[in-house]
């Protein structure tokens, strides 16, 4: 996928232009150089939030992403309608990300390891898990397990999706057996956790890697930051929720650099021996 | 059974608790109360009088009751005298031996877990507890666990799989407590590990929403093999009122977003995401203590003893396909591509064998 300016705009987290100011430490950057560092602000460091396609092809080996299940679609369990339906929303949103749903699964290599791979899409209703993603985690994790390959999620939530209602709660639980299986069978999981990681996603299948990776400044939690903010009533200590934050706490292993990403799954792989 | 309870105070329902479309009912049963005084001190007889009150009572809270909006299904899950967990840990248990701790930091008064004696069977009862009066109310959180109240309920779990006694989760939570503690020590992780651990433990577990059904707090306990919510309980992915907040832009349209969430027991057996819907009392769990606790019991004790036919083996793995083809409404867009796709159709066809609810199987394939 080339990706020229006007292609990435609603699916990278960057203001358009040729030149932008980062949203983070407001330097001038070219637009070039910011894609060539893998939307890493290369003054400041910020991360900025990327698609699942622009993902897939930072950490895999070129051209070895092979998708499973493409072509799965939510059919409304609720016949949701908050100001819009549901229905229109999906066709929106898939219009304009060209996605169908907010996660890709598949088989790659990366640097020359096969693994099985899933990487959640912020485009799409932030990510948010419903029907469609607790399906492909699931089978992803199956998949893990008949093939003997590393099962690696690079996650990106804000938690179950509202309007899927109890039918998404449920997919924590499923996700979270399948990734049980996972782990009889003695099947490696890395999480990969990105900004935001939040909600019922990290309350399930998130939280349960072997190892746990995260990209410098994430968003981890459980509740949102404004709700916690609202319950409190207090100022919420600086860095909250954030990576860093997490490490410190002992919920992450190792905060990992965008472009360390692949070298260091390579690493853990092999020390796991898979 | 024992007879004391402090959860509803039968007949005398005081004006303070009633819900908008309670008054009229409570007008009735104050009269009620006003004849039978007189009765009692002036020795007239107004017998008549109450009896057709009586009825037309009845037949109001009948009315009212059939018709509940899902928004009043919250408010009556919510209600301020409705049973709470330590009101049906008295009714239900002959014996309750509390277990305290999570042996890493502290105990939650939020999530009450300790072997009981139900209906004659020995069982490790978890729940949540919101606390009856402001001092316990606060204490317990509201009902909202920490990271803490959760690893305690996994170690409860783990001592019943140990021991092979059955696990019994009463839920009524309007979810985790949401604050800096709680995420400090991983409340997102305490969740996932118990629902990980959960889907694979070796007794039989069984669940029922006695009240709130609040989202990932309410379901950290609650992957069960048998999964009751009852009549004006309720279980949703989110309270209506954040709903309503994120869709809405406002917390005012939460009636529209309980609407929405398809939140009720009718609504989640339709879907096929519940096991049964359990009775309660005219008029709400809160008008009837005693009777609704014996309705939980008896669904307990069915329950259980369909269980402890089957063999360990065969319970995990029925739990486990259970789950996996829980809540699978998707479309295949791609018809007659790769071989993904048949994995996908097989399944399905397997989930809509099993489903109880044609209406509710999966549209996939």
């Amino acid at each position: 996928m080339a990706e020229t300016p006007t292609q990435t705009r609603k699916n990278v987290d960057i203001p358009e232009g040729l030149w932008i100011a980062c949203t983070k430490c407001s330097q001038m950057l070219y637009r070039r150089n910011l894609e060539e560092e893998l939307h890493v602000c290369y003054e400041c460091g910020h991360h900025y939030r990327i698609d699942a396609r622009t993902r897939i092809k930072q950490l895999v080996d070129p051209g070895t992403f092979e998708e499973f299940l493409p072509s799965l679609e939510s059919s409304d369990p609720l016949e949701f309608t908050d100001r819009i339906s549901y229905k229109e929303r999906l066709a929106g949103v898939k219009k304009e990300s060209g996605e169908s749903e907010a996660i890709l699964v598949g088989k790659a290599f990366i640097k020359g390891r096969g693994v099985i791979l899933g990487v959640m899409n912020p485009f799409f209703i932030m990510g948010s898990m419903g029907s469609v993603v607790g399906e492909k985690v699931s089978a992803a994790a199956e998949r893990a397990v008949k093939d003997d390959l590393p099962l690696i999620m690079v996650t990106c939530s804000g938690g179950a999706r509202m309007m899927e209602g109890m039918v998404s709660l449920v997919q924590m639980a499923k996700t979270s057996a399948a990734i049980a299986r996972l782990d009889e069978a003695g099947g490696l999981y890395i999480v990969v956790m990105t900004d935001p990681t939040t909600a019922g996603v990290a309350a399930s299948f998130a939280f349960l890697g072997d190892f746990t990776l995260a990209e410098p400044g994430a968003l981890i939690g459980f509740a949102g930051p404004r709700v916690i903010a609202n319950t409190i009533k207090a100022v919420l200590p600086e860095g909250f929720q954030r990576a860093e934050f997490m490490l410190e706490h002992g919920y992450v292993d190792r905060i990992v650099h965008r472009k360390d990403l692949r070298s260091e799954i390579a690493r853990l792989i092999d020390y796991a021996n898979k | 059974m024992s007879t004391q309870t402090s959860a509803a105070d039968n007949g005398a329902v005081s004006f303070k608790y009633m819900l908008e479309f309670e008054k009229p009912i409570a007008k009735m049963e104050q009269e009620v109360l006003r004849l039978e005084a007189d009765q009692a001190t002036s020795g007239r007889d107004y017998s008549e009088m109450i009896r057709s009150i009586r009825e037309q009572l009845d037949a109001t809270l009948k009315q009212a009751y059939s018709n509940l909006t899902p928004w009043e299904n919250v408010q009556v899950a919510r209600h301020p005298k409705r049973p709470l967990l330590r009101d049906y840990i008295r009714m239900l248990c002959k014996d309750f031996c509390e277990l305290h701790g999570d042996r890493h930091i502290a105990d939650d008064r939020a999530l009450v877990c300790g072997f009981a004696r139900i209906a004659g069977a020995k069982v490790m009862l978890i729940g949540h507890h919101k606390g009856r009066d402001t001092k316990e109310r606060i204490e317990c959180n509201f009902g909202c666990a920490h990271p803490e109240g959760y690893r305690k309920a996994l170690r409860c779990m783990k001592l019943a799989e140990k021991f092979h006694v059955p696990v019994v989760a009463l839920i009524d939570t309007p979810g985790a407590y949401p604050g800096v503690a709680s995420e400090e020590r991983g409340i997102a992780h305490a969740i996932a590990v118990n629902l990980m651990e959960m889907s694979r433990l070796r007794t039989p577990f069984v669940a029922c929403v006695i009240g709130e059904g609040g989202s990932g707090g309410a379901l950290g306990i609650a992957v069960a093999d048998q999964i009751a919510v009852m009549e004006y309980a309720y279980y949703s992915v989110i309270s209506p009122e954040g709903c309503a907040g994120i869709l809405w832009k406002s917390a005012e349209h939460a009636a529209r977003a309980a609407n929405a969430l398809k939140l009720t027991p009718k609504e989640l057996r339709r879907l096929n995401l519940i096991d049964a819907v359990i009775e309660e009392p005219l008029g709400g769990a809160h008008r009837d203590a005693m009777a609704a606790a014996r309705s939980v019991e008896t669904w307990i004790s069915r329950s259980l003893q369909d269980l402890s036919r089957v063999k360990t083996e065969t319970l995990v793995k029925r739990r486990y396909d259970r789950l996996r083809n829980l809540g699978s409404f998707f479309v295949n867009t791609a018809e007659g591509a790769g071989q993904e796709q048949k994995v996908v159709k097989q399944r399905s066809r397997k989930a809509a064998s099993v489903s109880a609810a044609p209406e509710a199987t999966p549209a996939a394939g």
